[in-house]
């Protein structure tokens, strides 16, 4: 991008929609409420102001780059079309059964989730494929256009196509889509090979009908957008993110919605990526933690972990399985219910738990002194000293200590003999602790060791909560970046234009064939690079190559990367040296004597990363001016010690504050714990460091 | 650290070793070869005190483990000796009786120690592809023929792999790189667990974990003991009855709840079985604390203190309770019907709280496919084995309708079709949804499934069938009707068994159904949207809402209309 660009990134959010108007270096930001029924009307709104603040006429924006959760809630709140699905004669019930599990083995009473399509909305055809692509019994025409007769008479908007092992050979799909092209040009058509080529029916199907279910509603949305903005003066393209981290144009996600579920937390893991390179860290965990969910990202090299599929909408206190599976290319994270709204209780066991119940806004944890009397996580940090009561969101909300001291002797105190402070400090541990096993057993799933990470906090909680977390992660050093409460629309900002194209082609090492490894690859470089050529003419392309491999006879493949080279001239040796490696990494030792497989191959084609200037780090040798000082409850020695209250805003670059300390701004506050200093960057983050530790 | 946060901190511990366990166990799913251990989750870890006592237990795994892996640890002290136990050492067993119930449980054992003194155990189980003898099937008449036998030794003592032993193991299995790997993944996913332990140890300075066991034992304790004491002080008796093998297994049950204690006495219950169905009482101990404790404590993690209130006896050599040398195999067909023969007496203590009978066992079959043998077979035909989990529908809820196709009381999950056809020439021509086999009530049981299974072009198979519920389908409670049974046959009418080894022709299929589970109360009290949305949804037929349910032609017709307009009912 030209050093004078004007680009927007504007991020719809559940609560907020969060505009950010980048102007050379400068960024202006606003955060203006979601208008659910038209939530182009908040864009609009917030784009005005953006554009007022920066002094630019909306037609001086180059680039606007959106992100959402409208695909996430469609799905939560089955707000759907009305949709069909179109599947193989003997499997009308993949989507229904799922896993034949319980997800939860001690409920009684545990019901599992409806599948999005009830069984009346599922048909099927004759004709079957088999596992090696070959065509068992064939497909008639005249038993598609019965279907497709029904589907007609019934009405259905949107029609998803699924059909037995169509990631190895579509012909039978593309029959299906052809007949319904032809009979019912205005249904909106997704078939499985083309949303999610990938092998296992329930993750593939569950893809494709998510995908079929909000596509007319996404089309419509994003066609009303675009729409809006020109009449408002806007010439630019406008791209949107994806969940893999990368942008894609409006007509590819209009095809393709389904990729933007959770585009908003991949636009935060971006921004903490970019952050990361411009310290030149090559090991960073991302942490978000805002009033409901807490979410753990791993950054190697810059670069967010991905994954293949994620689950969304669950149901069950963000269970795993409790969801549905969506196989598509994410960044991987693990998001658990701990925000600053988690309400605490003493259960049977007398454990203190925490979450995933939420206070949310209305009433509020017990110290917003509306009307909620159950301690949340906000409440502990109140009474604990992290919080100023007459300082909270820039104070516009008075908090109200005694109230929170209430709800926690009430809740948990007088239940476990503890003093209203033992039970903050118990509701504060317990909540840390549940996000310290989520990122420790994220670490353990991915072979990372957490003490070799710097950890990258945003969101209103996180600053709160992340000296402690890394405390009990033995991590070092933590960033706070400023603007970290708009972190996913600068995000948006910083992401490539990317698109990742997989496939399921099972192959073992001792069937290794070299050349149709190659064409394969050739394929998918091709399909990928496609895609992000129609959204930028002249970048060049690089290409990411990655296949996922397992010794035959495990279930769990682990990702490999190869190189350019090591893709388009495979050998056998190398693939299982790579494997070897990176297995050995995971668990220890390799399994001698074992055959190894390939099963999914994958090609991610992506413009190069923006250049990011390394940023000349200070040591932070001047002191800080201190404001005033407040009792601190300080988690490691157990005990409230004397702790410096820092304004944000007035801390200088190179200035070192000591732990314990309050740095104190409108949005949040960054609690530095004893065993911690705190010191400004030049960029403005603030720079939170083990006391005497060498950097 | 104060003495006034300790509550605090043994809280934050509490949690972290549930939080290790639950790794412990997330580490042998990922690097486990057996399909029973990665795809359906058929195994178990957990962590332990110096003397046995468990502590905590992963979540992950079936509830077949619970009690069984509890009283293992205790075992290998015993048989060890605390003398004999070095920094370094690992332990094995697949003893079905001071293991979890079956020679093909693996439980490997590893001492845990804090700068250089014992500090706990870690232990694990899974369940592996095979261990030799007759294969994993009901066909043996005694243990010694269901495969190599490994009492509990040292796998490794201090550090150093017993290389005889492996040999041995390599020499009498099928697939021996795989069982070793699984030895290795069990080995390995323990000292994960290790290192999470000393880290926490050091984290807390401590030396020893005799605050932190008695923290989480006395809380058990107490909260298990309570929620005993809330119900009724009083005892029944149920029973159940399965098809068994070639004779039909009785099931009796007595439920005491004496105070701090509920004790289940299976006298009455039928003695042994020729076959390989026989339970060790270790097993049946696992499902019937697991199904008394999923109905009154279900929120009280496993640990010995949660698990001891709940006594399980039966006299010797009833088929809940096999001795040594009976074949114990297929132990969990028997043991998967525990919790409805529990339930039946426990419905009459506290009633309105368990479920209807449901389809039970799970519904599994192993297929041993190889090139046809009746016409030349086509060069790339091969031999392969395949095995598939698959779940019939659970026993209507007193307020919800049952589970379809879904596991109780195991735990396990089914395997993609897409990745059983890879697994060898197997096709699976139907995997769906059974109408009408869900017993009618005012909460209907869970439905059952068809399957059907061939091979592919060229290959003849063999089907070791594992089902139970031919002749005696689930029954209802409380006026709810009975679930569906078990059928199969071959496509072109040939009778079949449901248990046992037998051969399928090349060209033909093996056509199933699963059953479904019981309904709960009178069908005429189900509400009628209900019985609508389940007619249109083709859970039932328009028969079943006629008869069994009183659905009017009117209300038939409106909803088969709703249904072709695609109308959400």
């Amino acid at each position: 991008m030209k050093a004078e660009s004007i680009r927007m990134g504007v991020d719809i959010g559940g609560t907020f929609t969060d505009v950010v108007l980048e102007k050379g270096g400068e960024q202006f930001s606003i955060k203006v409420l979601t208008t659910y029924a038209a939530p182009e009307n908040a864009i609009i709104d917030g784009m005005h102001q953006v554009c007022a603040k920066a002094g630019v006429d909306p037609s001086a924006i180059e680039q606007i780059i959106h992100g959402t959760t409208l695909a996430t809630n469609a799905l939560i709140e089955r707000r759907g079309a009305k949709t069909a699905l179109i599947t193989t004669e003997g499997f009308r019930d993949v989507i229904e059964m799922r896993t034949e599990s319980r997800f939860e083995q001690y409920d009684l009473n545990l019901n599992l989730p409806e599948p999005l399509l009830p069984r009346q909305m599922r048909f099927t055809v004759p004709g079957r494929v088999n596992a090696k692509g070959e065509i068992l019994v064939g497909l008639d025409r005249a038993d598609v256009e019965a279907v497709v007769d029904r589907i007609a008479e019934a009405g259905f908007e949107s029609v998803a196509v699924g059909l037995i092992h169509s990631y190895l050979n579509p012909a039978h799909e593309e029959l299906v889509r052809e007949v319904l092209a032809e009979k019912l040009p205005d249904v909106s058509v997704s078939i499985s090979s083309e949303v999610s080529p990938q092998m296992r029916e329930y993750e593939r199907f569950n893809t494709v009908v998510a995908n079929a279910y909000i596509k007319p509603l996404m089309a419509s949305y994003l066609g009303r957008l675009e729409e809006r903005l020109r009449r408002e003066g806007v010439t630019c393209r406008i791209f949107l993110m994806h969940s893999g981290g990368g942008i894609i144009s409006i007509q590819n996600a209009a095809d393709f919605p389904v990729r933007l579920v959770e585009s908003g937390p991949a636009g935060g893991a971006v921004f903490a990526a970019n952050i990361a390179a411009r310290y030149g860290l090559d090991k960073v965990l991302s942490f978000d933690m805002g009033g409901t969910t807490a979410k753990i990202c791993l950054i190697k090299n810059q670069t967010p972990k991905t994954s293949r599929v994620f689950e969304v909408a669950r149901t069950y206190r963000f269970k795993k399985g409790s969801g549905m599976p969506i196989s598509i290319p994410v960044i991987d994270m693990v998001e658990i219910g701990a925000g600053g709204g988690s309400l605490a209780h003493v259960d049977g066991m007398r454990q203190i738990r925490v979450g995933p119940e939420s206070a949310g806004s209305e009433p509020g944890p017990a110290c917003y002194g509306r009307g909620g009397t159950r301690p949340g996580v906000t409440d502990a940090d109140l009474v604990l000293g992290k919080l100023d009561a007459d300082n909270f969101a820039g104070g516009s909300i008075a908090l109200h200590p005694d109230q929170s001291e209430k709800a926690l002797s009430a809740h948990v105190g007088d239940i476990l003999d503890m003093e209203a402070v033992e039970a903050a400090f118990g509701v504060a541990e317990v909540v840390d602790e549940n996000m310290a096993n989520a990122a420790r057993v994220h670490a353990v799933e991915n072979g990372e060791d957490l003490s070799e990470y710097t950890m990258i906090a945003f969101g209103g909680a996180a600053p709160l909560h992340a000296g402690r977390l890394c405390e009990k992660l033995g991590v070092e050093r933590l960033l706070v970046p400023p603007g970290a409460g708009v972190g996913s629309a600068i995000g948006f900002l910083r992401a490539p234009f990317s698109f990742e194209a997989n496939r399921s082609v099972y192959m073992k090492l001792s069937d290794f064939d070299a050349d149709k490894i190659k064409s394969l690859l050739t394929d998918l470089k091709a399909e990928a690079t496609g895609f992000v050529r129609t959204c930028d003419e002249v970048s060049p392309i690089l290409s990411e190559f990655k296949v996922y491999m397992r010794y035959t006879g495990q279930g769990w493949e682990i990702p490999i990367d190869l190189t350019e080279e090591q893709a388009m001239n495979p050998d056998a040796t190398t693939f299982e040296a790579r494997f070897e490696e990176d297995y050995t990494k995971l668990f220890g030792r390799p399994v001698a004597g074992m055959n190894i497989e390939i099963t999914v191959w994958s090609v991610n084609a992506t413009t190069p990363p923006e250049d990011v200037a390394r940023i000349e780090t200070t040591d932070g040798s001047a002191p800080v001016v201190l404001n005033a000082t407040r009792q601190l409850f300080d988690a490691a020695s157990g005990k409230y010690l004397d702790a410096h209250v820092i304004d944000r805003s007035l801390m200088e670059t190179g200035q070192r504050a000591h732990g314990p300390a309050a740095v104190t701004e409108a949005e949040t506050t960054i609690i530095v714990p004893a065993s911690r200093d705190a010191i400004r960057q030049p960029d403005g983050c603030i720079d939170v460091v083990t006391k005497g530790a060498a950097k | 650290m104060s003495q006034d946060h300790s509550k605090v901190a043994y809280q934050v511990m509490w949690n972290r070793l549930i939080s290790v366990v639950e790794e412990q166990a997330q580490a042998l799913v990922r690097t486990a070869f057996s399909t029973s251990v990665r795809e359906a989750g058929d195994l178990s870890a957990g962590v332990y005190d110096t003397h046995g006592n468990m502590l905590a237990q992963a979540v992950t795994g079936t509830p077949g483990h619970v009690n069984a892996m509890a009283d293992a640890v205790a075992h290998f002290i015993r048989r060890i000796g605390r003398q004999n136990m070095f920094e370094g050492d690992v332990y094995i067993t697949n003893d079905p009786w001071e293991g979890t119930g079956h020679l093909h449980d693996i439980t490997m054992v590893t001492p845990s120690f804090h700068n250089g003194t014992l500090v706990g155990f870690f232990a694990c189980t899974a369940h592996i592809v095979d261990i030799g003898g007759r294969g994993f099937g009901a066909d043996a008449q005694s243990v010694y023929e269901e495969g190599l036998y490994i009492p509990i030794m040292k796998f490794a003592d201090r550090g150093e792999v017993d290389e005889t032993l492996v040999r041995i193991i390599r020499g009498n299995v099928r697939e021996p790189d795989q069982l070793i790997g699984d030895i290795y993944a069990l080995a390995t996913c323990n000292e994960i667990g290790h290192r999470r332990l000393i880290g926490m140890m050091e984290e807390f300075d401590l030396d020893h974990l005799d605050g932190i066991a008695e923290f989480i034992l006395e809380n058990s304790r107490r909260a298990t003991i309570e929620a005993i004491a809330a119900l009724p002080q009083t005892s029944a008796t149920g029973e159940m009855t399965m098809d068994g093998f070639d004779v039909p297994i009785t099931l009796k049950v007595k439920v005491s709840v004496e105070g701090d204690r509920i004790v289940t006495d299976f006298t009455g219950t039928s003695g042994l079985d020729k076959k390989g169905i026989n339970c060790p009482l270790v097993y049946t101990k696992a499902y019937a604390c697991y199904a008394l404790k999923v109905a009154i404590a279900p929120e009280i993690p496993n640990n010995a203190a949660s698990l001891a209130p709940f006594e399980i006896t039966a006299p010797e050599n009833s088929i809940v309770n096999a001795l040594h040398p009976a074949p114990v195999a297929l132990r969990h067909i028997v043991g998967h019907f525990v919790p409805d023969a529990v339930y039946d007496a426990f419905d009459k203590i506290v009633p309105g709280l368990v479920p209807a009978e449901g389809a039970g066992c799970l519904c599994n079959f192993q297929v041993s496919l190889r090139p046809r043998s009746d016409a030349p077979a086509p060069a790339d035909a091969r031999r392969s084995e395949v095995l598939t989990f698959n779940s019939g529908g659970s026993g209507a809820r007193p307020e919800h309708d049952g589970m379809n196709a879904t596991a109780f009381p195991s735990g396990v999950m089914t395997m993609p079709i897409e990745a059983t056809e890879h697994a060898g020439p197997v096709i699976i021509w139907r995997k769906e949804l059974r109408s009408d086999s869900g017993g009618a009530g005012k909460t209907r049981g869970g439905l059952g499934q068809y399957m059907e299974v061939g091979a592919q072009e060229g290959h003849e198979f063999d089907i070791q069938a594992m089902f139970d519920r031919s002749q005696h389908p689930a029954r209802g409670r409380r006026g709810g009707q009975n679930g569906a049974p078990t059928t199969i046959a071959q496509d072109d009418g040939t009778a079949m068994r449901v248990k046992g080894k037998q051969f399928v022709p090349h060209g033909r299929k093996v056509v199933m159904a699963f059953p479904g589970g019981a309904g709960y109360g009178n069908p005429s009290e189900r509400p009628s949207e209900l019985v609508k949305r389940d007619l249109a949804r083709g859970y039932i037929s328009e028969e079943t809402a006629r008869t069994d349910y009183g659905l009017s032609a009117e209300d038939i017709a409106s909803v088969q209309k709703a249904v072709a307009r695609g109308d959400q009912i």
